[in-house]
């Protein structure tokens, strides 16, 4: 099969998706490869894609695509041992289209998606593995699969090949992840009929919710927690950094267990059956660890390029956002037939100039702030829990006599300047 | 390691569904490196417990693998193999 496309994209997930779905109704010559049986089977989500990016690739998606439900509220809760501090928006404007975000099951949408750029004229090849990039003069020319005679020749490859990107690697456009560059996420996706959802969750029929724990979920460890609505299923899963989990010892399956079975937890999943359990890695090293995004003849794109905003939970929407960049510009290069590393540069001047590198730099020092100060999850978190249980107790103690006592708590161990400096850290952090 | 933990992930690897190839995707580059390892991290870090200690070497079950990566990353002697599984093999997930 040694023919020769436009473009060749390695791998079926949003990012790749997106490039190929972009390039092929603009009528390019392109094939999709993807080492499962089926587009999504190897693809891995908390559960929330993004309508607006979504929507700049496939107008009205929402239409047809499978989606689980639209969110209408997003919870932020600060977990302790045994107690929590709730904080979230719920907003009925998201209940009307156009939605904000769904949750989806990636292994019914990416198949959906794949179809989509069949239909627009793609070539999708499955259980297929892309072994090497073919290099010729110091330019990628194609991709040497698993197949028998299965080298494939393009002008461009864009890798879309995931957080482990093994090609990017092989072509020096990066090293190995440090441990502290990318987190290590497990979850359970557990069945529970949409009824009991709706009910515990407080949802409106076909409403959906998420929850995002910080705190105990990860036993204190920078990561989140997250719950998440599907139609007749949760979402259950945590993750944290890879360098603590190392570090600590952490068995990632018992931090599920274990988070499983926190009492906040225990009375949303009561009686819900397990049917899947992934494990995945999720780029969290931000703006200092994205690697160069395109060398001659090859672009990278979506989770490759560690293009995640983990602060917000984003991903999908940043790596298809990234693939459509990568798209328009092959679509451009294809018009000059110029596609060396000047020319693709374009698409690192569209991912810098858009949302994507913006947001990756404003919170370009937050995870490591927050690994370097363990204080933020061990000591302010259950303090500011303390808080919230001293001013709702009510046993006979004057409410001035309770503040005193909240700031003593917050001060433990500290001086006043002390906590100045690790709010005002946290703070620049995230500005 | 309890036993009872041993249970538990084998319960959740067996919900999932698996294409199994014939041949190993992973494997220890140097068994030695493994013997001289204090801390053989990747005996806990792995989520799908890949790894264990059998007859004084590091055996890999890699048919329950995930393909995650972290082993490979956490390694500290950088004594893991890591490559995919040929194409159509290895954890096939069917929802999220």
């Amino acid at each position: 099969m040694s023919e020769k496309f436009d473009a060749i994209v390695v791998g079926a997930g949003v990012s790749g998706l997106a490039a190929a779905y972009v390039m092929a109704t603009n009528g390019l010559n392109v094939a999709i490869i993807e080492r499962g049986r089926k587009p999504g089977a190897k693809n891995v989500m908390g559960g929330v894609l993004y309508r607006k990016m979504m929507e700049e690739i496939i107008p009205e998606f929402w239409k047809e695509a499978p989606l689980e439900r639209p969110i209408i509220e997003q919870n932020f809760w600060l977990l302790d041992h045994n107690s929590v501090v709730k904080t979230g928006y719920r907003g009925m404007e998201w209940a009307d289209m156009p939605h904000n975000n769904y949750t989806v099951f990636r292994g019914k949408f990416d198949q959906w998606f794949a179809e989509k750029c069949v239909q627009a004229g793609a070539l999708l090849i499955n259980e297929t593995a892309v072994k090497h990039c073919i290099v010729k003069d110091g330019r990628v020319i194609g991709v040497e699969t698993d197949r028998p005679e299965g080298d494939l020749y393009a002008d461009a490859v864009i890798l879309a090949d995931g957080v482990n990107s093994l090609l990017a690697k092989e072509l020096g456009l990066h090293t190995e992840w440090r441990k502290d560059e990318v987190a290590l996420a497990v979850m359970e996706v557990l069945k529970l009929s949409a009824d009991k959802i709706e009910e515990r969750f407080h949802l409106n029929r076909g409403m959906g919710a998420t929850i995002e724990l910080f705190g105990d979920g990860t036993d204190g460890m920078v990561g989140t927690a997250y719950v998440y609505t599907n139609q007749n299923h949760i979402s259950i899963g945590c993750g944290a950094l890879l360098s603590q989990m190392s570090e600590r010892t952490t068995t990632p399956y018992e931090l599920l267990e274990r988070f499983k079975q926190h009492p906040m937890i225990k009375p949303l999943i009561e009686g819900a059956e397990p049917c899947e359990y992934y494990a995945h890695l999720i780029p969290e090293g931000g703006y200092r660890s994205v690697p160069p995004l395109v060398r001659d003849g090859v672009l990278v794109v979506g989770d490759a390029a560690q293009l995640v905003n983990g602060i917000h939970r984003e991903g999908s929407n940043l790596a298809m956002t990234s693939g459509r960049f990568a798209a328009e510009t092959v679509i451009r290069a294809k018009e000059a037939n110029r596609f060396d590393r000047q020319t693709l540069s374009h698409y690192e001047r569209l991912v810098r100039e858009s949302f994507i590198m913006k947001d990756l730099k404003k919170y370009k020092t937050a995870s490591k702030t927050l690994e370097d100060n363990p204080d933020y999850f061990h000591h302010y978190l259950p303090a500011v829990n303390d808080a919230m249980k001293e001013m709702f107790t009510v046993d006979g103690v004057s409410k001035s006599e309770k503040q005193k006592k909240i700031i003593k708590r917050f001060l433990r161990n500290k001086s006043v300047l002390g906590a100045a400096r690790d709010g005002i850290k946290l703070l620049w952090a995230v500005k | 390691m309890s036993t009872q933990t041993k249970a538990d992930i084998e319960e959740k690897l067996y919900l999932n569904h698996y294409t199994v190839d014939t041949q190993s995707h992973l494997s220890i580059k140097e068994q030695s490196v493994c013997a001289a390892c204090q801390r053989k991290i990747c005996l806990t870090i792995c989520p799908a417990k890949v790894y264990e200690i059998r007859d004084g070497e590091t055996s890999i079950s890699y048919e329950g693998c995930l393909e995650c990566g972290a082993c490979r990353i956490t390694c500290p002697h950088s004594n893991i193999e890591w490559t995919l599984p040929r194409g159509g093999f290895g954890i096939q997930y069917r929802l999220a």
